[in-house]
């Protein structure tokens, strides 16, 4: 008896969401013709790079600092426990990953640079790399990071320190992350490459941090 | 011809995700959870929002699959252990 209701209750729930998501009516502002008209003036030739880093920069550089304030809470909560040396992992598995490896950093830089013209860009490049440092560490090539050293550690913070200087040096221009249109481009390539790099070693990191304590054990 | 693909790939979709809720193994299930990533992968390309689709695969099906089976590895690890 109870079940018949659930089912009856779900099955309503689901013919209301279907009817409000057939009521709902054509968006008020056409935002792809706005992206694509001001394309040119965006620096990048890609509509979604250029909503992700000159529109709507500000949701980027938001994404970047959650991301680097998880990595800190996680390396906060650890603490300073030791990881055991890494178990190194059959030797074909190890000569597979490091033939894999270049490979990857090289896919990462040219997805990096694609993003600017077609699908692609940092936050993908970032993921490749970090699968890349991922992959050494299960076979046993990478050490686990043990309190990460001052060098890991700016290279963490690079992407969000570069985005935020270039976005208060732009403040006096009056708005957040205005660019001048003639070097628009040139800012989101380096934004975009340093980006990449803390992308890659935060979420790398989420990876060789937490996995500290399974290997004590 | 595209039709039929794309039912495939929901139907593939939604058994995956019911497969990887509710499957009994925790090996099981995490490998359904990466098959349903690369799937929806495929589902944003054919959407044509191959971005989405890029980074879903990155992220939703590499690293967050990683991270899974190294969990699954960690918690056998410590059940045979002790």
């Amino acid at each position: 008896m109870k079940r018949v209701a659930v089912v009856i209750a779900a099955a309503a729930f689901a013919v209301a969401l279907v009817g409000a998501m057939l009521e709902i009516g054509p968006a008020a502002i056409d935002l792809r013709g706005l992206v694509m008209q001001h394309l040119a003036e965006s620096g990048v030739g890609h509509p979604v790079t250029a909503v992700l880093l000159n529109f709507r920069g500000y949701d980027t550089l938001l994404e970047i600092a959650v991301l680097l304030l998880a990595l800190l809470v996680i390396l906060a909560v650890i603490g300073d426990s030791r990881a055991a040396p890494p178990r190194a992992a059959h030797p074909v598995l190890q000569t597979l990953a490091r033939l894999a490896t270049p490979p990857m950093v090289v896919v990462a830089v040219y997805l990096l640079w694609a993003g600017a013209f077609r699908p692609g860009g940092a936050f993908q490049a970032g993921a490749l790399l970090a699968s890349a440092a991922v992959l050494l560490h299960l076979v046993g090539l990478l050490p686990a990071w043990n309190p990460p050293g001052s060098r890991l550690r700016i290279g963490l913070a690079a992407g969000f320190a570069v985005f935020l200087s270039i976005a208060a040096a732009l403040l006096p221009q009056g708005a957040l992350l205005k660019y001048p249109v003639e070097t628009a481009g040139m800012l989101i390539l380096l934004i975009e490459s340093s980006l990449t790099i803390s992308l890659g070693l935060i979420l790398a990191g989420l990876f060789l941090v937490l996995s500290r304590e399974d290997g004590s054990s | 011809m595209s039709i039929a693909f794309d039912l495939m790939l929901a139907f593939s979709l939604l058994w995956s995700a019911w497969g990887a809720m509710t499957a009994p193994r925790l090996d099981r299930a995490v490998v359904l959870f990466i098959a349903f990533g690369l799937l929806m992968a495929l589902a944003w390309a054919r959407l044509s929002a191959p971005d989405i689709g890029l980074a879903e695969a990155a992220i939703g099906a590499g690293l967050t699959g990683a991270l899974l089976l190294d969990a699954y590895g960690a918690l056998r690890r410590r059940r045979t252990e002790p």
